[in-house]
Formats: structure tokens, sequence, C-alpha cells
């Protein structure tokens, strides 16, 4: 092995994309545990420990540049590059989803949300769910995987249209409900945006192993 | 890789050294007007195939070839061909600059007066020098020995001294490896110009040199029962981003070779 050094680099360049992954999921459960439970402490904490995330993005950002600098990576190694800066980016925007979900919490302050609609928890639970696969799916560089992530996220689409759809009505029945039903549509399109994200990671899966950039393809399947 | 009006062909193109073969059924189109870089490990057999673009390996006594290699779609190796005159029109240019211990005017002059050349030499050389990027660097000194010249200029010189024969291909061994990042930009600078009116195939060992400035890349290899094959053609920039053969992959990063 001439590049032991290189690919050592490689692995801990992954490991800390992978690190990241955890800190984004961690914070998307911990932003829909506290908007269910009315815990604003937990929702401050959220929206503060968004900084890290930010911060992990960034040095993994450096690490790549000083990795194309110092190693003028080629074929597979600069796609890997490519796939960990772009990959970097969509962690960092679901994070921000997170942010998102903890602020309307604080907004809706302390009073109780009244029935939170159970398509919202499922939504995030699917969201993650393709999250940890299309992670999963770039370490074990399988398409297919990847390919399932991108296609799952037309059940979270279905999901969140009648999501909208039941809010819009509830409000249309209950007018003073209005102002808590803004909220919780931003908090639907949040958990729509933390799905495609989670294509977004499948479809630089899919270039990454095999070179091509192909939604087009997927759609033709 | 298929090619419409190749310049150059070679069709299954073995070489022996003696009983040792050294290329193995090669069977490659070089592309008109374009650079093509040869590219592969140690003892491969690249500078090999290059030396038979223009009948070099006619030099080593045990040499001999089977199958073709084509120019313009002739023979090359056809008994009525003169390999001196081949060589006209296929230039090379080597790794170590190698100007003849003359000035610089005669260094390009050298080739068209033995060819009886019988325009405006003056005019030759200065264009030759010019297209080669060095006049202005040299157009005060062209009576001084090309001996005094910098490394990188000396590169030059010897491709100007290609040009002043008109050729139509020129072939390049290596020809940035005895020289700084600067002069090799600069030659590498001048490969793309010249690519518009001559082709040009350049065996090289550094991989980023072949990303930068081919149009195509070939990847050669040696195993145990074949030297000199090729694994894969194509455009560099597919070469050099996804490659589809696993061994050229892993000899692009660095895995191997």
């Amino acid at each position: 092995m001439v590049r032991a050094d290189f690919d050592r680099s490689l692995k801990d360049l992954l490991d800390n994309l992978m690190a990241l992954g955890k800190m984004v999921e961690a914070a998307i459960i911990k932003s829909m545990a506290a908007l269910h439970a009315r815990d604003l402490q937990a929702s401050f904490e959220v929206i503060d420990e968004d900084k890290q995330v930010n911060e992990k993005r960034f040095q993994l950002e450096e690490q790549c540049i000083d990795l194309i600098a110092t190693q003028q990576p080629l074929a597979i190694d600069l796609r890997i590059l490519l796939a960990v800066l772009h990959i970097a980016v969509e962690l960092e925007r679901m994070g921000d989803y997170a942010e998102g979900i903890g602020k309307v919490s604080l907004i809706v302050g302390e009073e109780p949300l009244s029935e939170m609609p159970p398509e919202m928890q499922e939504m995030a639970d699917r969201g993650l769910d393709m999250l940890r696969r299309s992670l999963r799916a770039l370490v074990d560089r399988d398409t297919d995987a990847a390919s399932q992530v991108w296609k799952d996220d037309d059940a979270v689409d279905v999901l969140y249209n009648r999501l909208v759809k039941e809010l819009l009505l509830d409000m249309a029945r209950t007018p003073s409900w209005i102002e808590r039903g803004t909220h919780l549509l931003w908090v639907a399109h949040d958990l729509e945006r933390i799905a495609d994200r989670a294509t977004n990671i499948a479809e630089r899966v899919m270039f990454l192993v095999t070179g091509k950039q192909m939604p087009q393809q997927w759609h033709a399947d | 890789m298929q090619v419409a009006d190749p310049i150059l062909q070679t069709k299954n193109l073995n070489v022996y050294y003696a009983d040792k073969r050294v290329v193995t059924d090669v069977t490659l189109d070089i592309v008109r007007n374009r650079i093509t870089a040869i590219i592969g490990p140690s003892g491969c057999g690249k500078s090999t195939l290059l030396r038979c673009f223009n009948r070099m390996n006619d030099l080593i006594p045990t040499a001999r070839i089977s199958g073709q290699v084509l120019f313009e779609g002739q023979d090359l190796y056809a008994p009525s061909v003169d390999p001196t005159e081949i060589r006209y029109q296929i230039g090379m240019v080597f790794q170590r600059p190698n100007p003849f211990p003359k000035s610089v005017f005669d260094n390009v002059a050298f080739g068209p007066r033995i060819n009886g050349f019988k325009g405006n030499i003056d005019e030759l050389v200065e264009q030759s020098l010019h297209r080669a990027a060095l006049w202005d660097e040299v157009k005060d000194r062209l009576n001084s020995s090309a001996l005094a010249l910098s490394g990188g200029q000396q590169q030059r010189l010897c491709i100007a001294r290609a040009l002043a024969v008109q050729p139509r291909v020129i072939l390049m061994d290596e020809p940035c490896s005895a020289l700084d990042p600067i002069a090799t930009l600069a030659i590498e600078e001048l490969m793309r110009e010249l690519s518009e009116e001559y082709s040009i195939v350049i065996v090289t060992h550094n991989m980023q040199q072949a990303a930068r400035v081919s149009h195509f890349t070939a990847f050669l290899m040696a195993d145990d029962t074949r030297i000199g094959h090729v694994v894969e053609y194509g455009e560099s920039r597919q070469i050099f981003t996804n490659p589809q053969d696993e061994r050229t992959e892993a000899y692009i990063t660095g895995r191997f070779g």
C-alpha cells in the first residue's frame, strides 16, 4: 500500500461525517420530543447545540480542502471528497431544520399544543430512518440501499400533503387555532425537507459509487 | 474507443526485444489534433509503444514487431517506407532536453537544411521558435550556444527543432520530468496550443500532468503473462474521474504501481 497515510485521512474524514450525522439525528429526535412534551429547556438546547453542528460541518470542509490540496485526489478518491463536502452541507441544513422546530416550540411557549397530529411524528421517524439508511449506504457504498432511500421519500410527501390538508381544515373550523396551526405547518415543512435532504445524500452515494449523476434514471425505474 | 479518422493506429501490435514480448496486442486509435497521454507503471511498455509510432525501435537490433502501425491509414512498417522520412513527419521530444552543441539558430535550422529546405530559413527558424513559445526569450541570442539555455528553454528548443521540419505528429517521452514546475507548466501550455495543429502523444509518469494536459488517456499495464497491454483507453476526463476498470482506478489513485 503506497498511500496508507491518505487512506487513514479518508477514514478519519468519513468517521467525522458519521459523527456529524449522529449529531443531526440526535438534534431532530430531541427537537420533536421537546415539541411534544412542551419542554422549552430542551428546545432551547437544540437551538444552542446547532452551533456545534455548524462547526463540525466547517471542520469537514477544511479537511476536504486540505486533502484536495495535498493529495490531488483522482477517480474514487476525488468522488469521495466531493460527496463528503456535499453531504456535510446536507446534514448541516438538516440540523437547521431541527433548530427551526426548536424555535417553533419556543414561540408556541408553555401552552399545551392540543393534539399533535400523528402524521407529524411519523414523518419525523421516517425522515430519521432515511437519514440513517442514507449514511449506512454511504459507508457500504450500497447503491440499492441508496436507491431505496430515494424512493421512500414519496411516502413522506404523501404524509406531508395529508397533514397540511388536515391542519388547514382544523384552522378553517377553529379560527382561534390558526396561529398554532401555522406553527405546526412550519414544523411539517421542516420534516418534509429533512426527508428531501436524505434523498440528496442518497444521490451523492449514487454518484460516489457510479461516478454518474443519475436521478433521471431512478425516475425511469 | 471508436475514433473517426484517426491519424495513427496500431492493430494487434506486439513488440519483442529478442524473445521477450514487451508490448502485447495493442489496438489503439490516436485522435487527430488532440493530445493523447499514455500512462502506466515503470516497465509497462509505454515508451516502447511510443517509439513504434516513428520506428525508433528500429534502432534497437533485437527489436521486432508483429501486427500493424498505420499512419494516415498507411502501414508505417511497409518495406517501401523510409524510417528517416517518417521521423520528420512524426517527431520526438525526449525526457532530457538534447539540443545539439550548436547555436540556437543552427539547432532549429539543422533538420530543414539536411532535408534540403529551399525556402527562407530565417523565417522558418523564427516561426518555429514562435510556435514553441521561445522566440521572445532567445531572439537576441540566436547565435549563442543552445547549451547556455535553461532546461525549460532547451526543451522548448527541442520542440522548435521538431516543429521546423513540419511534422504532423509530435511524440513526447516524459518531456517535463527533468524540468521545474514553472517550466513544466510552460511546456504543458505549449502542448495545448500545438494540439490545434498537431497530433501529440505523450508518455508521462505524472498523473496530474496527464489529467491537466491530455484529451485522451490510455492506461498500459504489465502482468505475469502480458507486458504492455492496454487496460483502458478513453477521454481523460472520464479516466481520471470515473475509470471503468478497477486496475485503472487502483493505479491512478496510487494503490499500486
